[in-house]
């Protein structure tokens, strides 16, 4: 009998790779999904932190994925060796600062390091040559395959018949007759696909897969790296660039305002970490203050404070600034006219 | 059959997931480990890394903030 073959496939959650895994699955192939945590995916975070999402389903799609396919899947926490990819990538942003080729090339290198420790054969991915501008041409394709390493180990079975044979395909392991020929931006093979299979309710995100294709994302974390002057950061770092209203008075500090109660409750969690205020005579939202203020610069962020606040019409309004280490204070501030705070402060 | 904890408080998910995959790769079949998590994403998401890996989800507890997955290793 031959040896039943292995793949991997990289599963984002979006239909693409579960489309992928489902050809490959209905060859008689064992495959079992990894999705790689960058700390930038879209998945959970911000349903988990906003109260406004909070009738929306909270699943994973990538676990709903390996559901509907019916295989393991591996969720790997690649956050620290992923700041190099965002920093330095070698191949440049998209329209915002998504290194989608670096990254794609950085996950099936990923990919190929764990199908050797695992005894997998090969690597598949759910990419469609002419899909996504950057990282999905047909110059790219053998890109990724060489950098990454995988070489012909690298199957796309959703384009494969548009590219040189894999190894699988020339081994018989996988028959390409019955593999596809997608090509461009169009969705309707895809969907097509879908329906043959029977999947209903999986996922279209409209930008990417990660928040560095988000604009309003990407300025935040350009502002990060100009304010402090290098391009570090840590994962609380860029989950708090999700959430709250960013306000930059100044190069030193920048004050985070919570829009809403689920972020003030998430952000509740920061409090050893970061100073913070909250109106203290009206209701108001809780605000972080990352960076190092002076004295007079807490008071800018007391009065931006209480602009937000329910005394926002008020002569003054009371606020406590409290330390990292618990100790308050108290003090007594104008607050902001709306249309007084310079335009430019808002990142 | 042992017995074992873990503190995923203050992770968002997938990272609670990741931990108590990590976690459930060092024990053994019959073992039990209970997840403290504060992400109520987690009630959806461990149950589902459970029911794909063969594990079993014993119990379920929501107190306050806190969220309680009780699984047994598969
Ligand atoms: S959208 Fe984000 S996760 Fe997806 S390929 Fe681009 S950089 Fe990577």
């Amino acid at each position: 009998m031959s040896k039943q073959r292995k793949a991997v496939a990289l599963i984002s959650g979006g239909l693409d790779s579960l489309l992928a895994a489902k050809t490959l699955l209905e060859q008689g192939i064992h495959v079992e999904g990894i999705n790689f945590f960058t700390g930038f995916c879209v998945e959970g975070h911000t349903h988990a932190i906003r109260k406004k999402d909070k009738d929306k389903p909270k699943r994973n799609n990538a676990l709903w994925s390996a559901e509907q396919l019916g295989i393991k899947l591996h969720i790997i926490d690649v956050i620290d060796e992923y700041k190099d990819v965002l920093i330095n990538p070698k191949h440049g942003y998209g329209a915002n600062m998504n290194p989608c080729l670096d990254c794609k090339i950085f996950m099936v290198h990923k990919a190929k390091e764990w199908i050797k420790e695992n005894d997998f054969d090969f690597i598949i991915t759910g990419e469609v040559i002419g899909q996504r501008p950057m990282s999905q041409r047909k110059d790219t394709m053998p890109i990724i395959a060489e950098e990454s390493g995988a070489d012909d180990l690298l199957l796309r079975p959703l384009c494969a018949k548009n590219l040189p044979m894999t190894l699988p395909e020339r081994e018989g392991w996988v028959d390409r007759e019955k593999l596809y020929g997608f090509s461009g931006r169009t969705r309707k093979p895809q969907m097509a696909l879908a329906n043959n299979f029977g999947f209903e309710d999986f996922a279209q995100p409209a930008g990417g897969c990660c928040f560095l294709t988000d604009k309003s994302y990407s300025d935040k974390l350009v502002d990060l790296w100009s304010a402090r002057g290098d391009k570090e950061y840590d994962l609380d770092d860029i989950m708090l660039l999700k959430v709250g209203r960013h306000i930059r008075p100044n190069n030193n500090f920048k004050v985070i305002v919570a829009r809403e109660d689920g972020e003030a409750r998430f952000m509740q969690g920061y409090k050893k970490e970061f100073l913070n205020m909250n109106c203290a005579s009206h209701r108001g939202p809780l605000a972080l203050i990352d960076g190092k203020p002076t004295e007079e610069d807490l008071i800018v962020a007391a009065q931006l404070v209480a602009r937000y606040g329910q005394g926002r019409d008020a002569e003054v309004v009371d606020v406590t600034i409290r330390e990292k280490d618990g100790n308050e204070r108290q003090v007594q501030v104008q607050p902001f006219i709306a249309d007084k705070i310079p335009q430019e402060w808002f990142v | 059959m042992a017995k074992e904890m873990l503190n995923a408080k203050r992770l968002l998910c997938p990272l609670p997931v990741i931990r108590t995959q990590d976690k459930v790769k060092k024990m053994n079949h019959g073992d039990i480990l209970e997840v403290v998590c504060t992400d109520p994403g987690v009630m959806q998401d461990i149950p589902a890394w459970c029911r794909i890996n063969g594990h079993k989800v014993l119990e379920t507890l929501s107190e306050e903030m806190e969220y309680t997955i009780i699984l047994e290793v598969g």
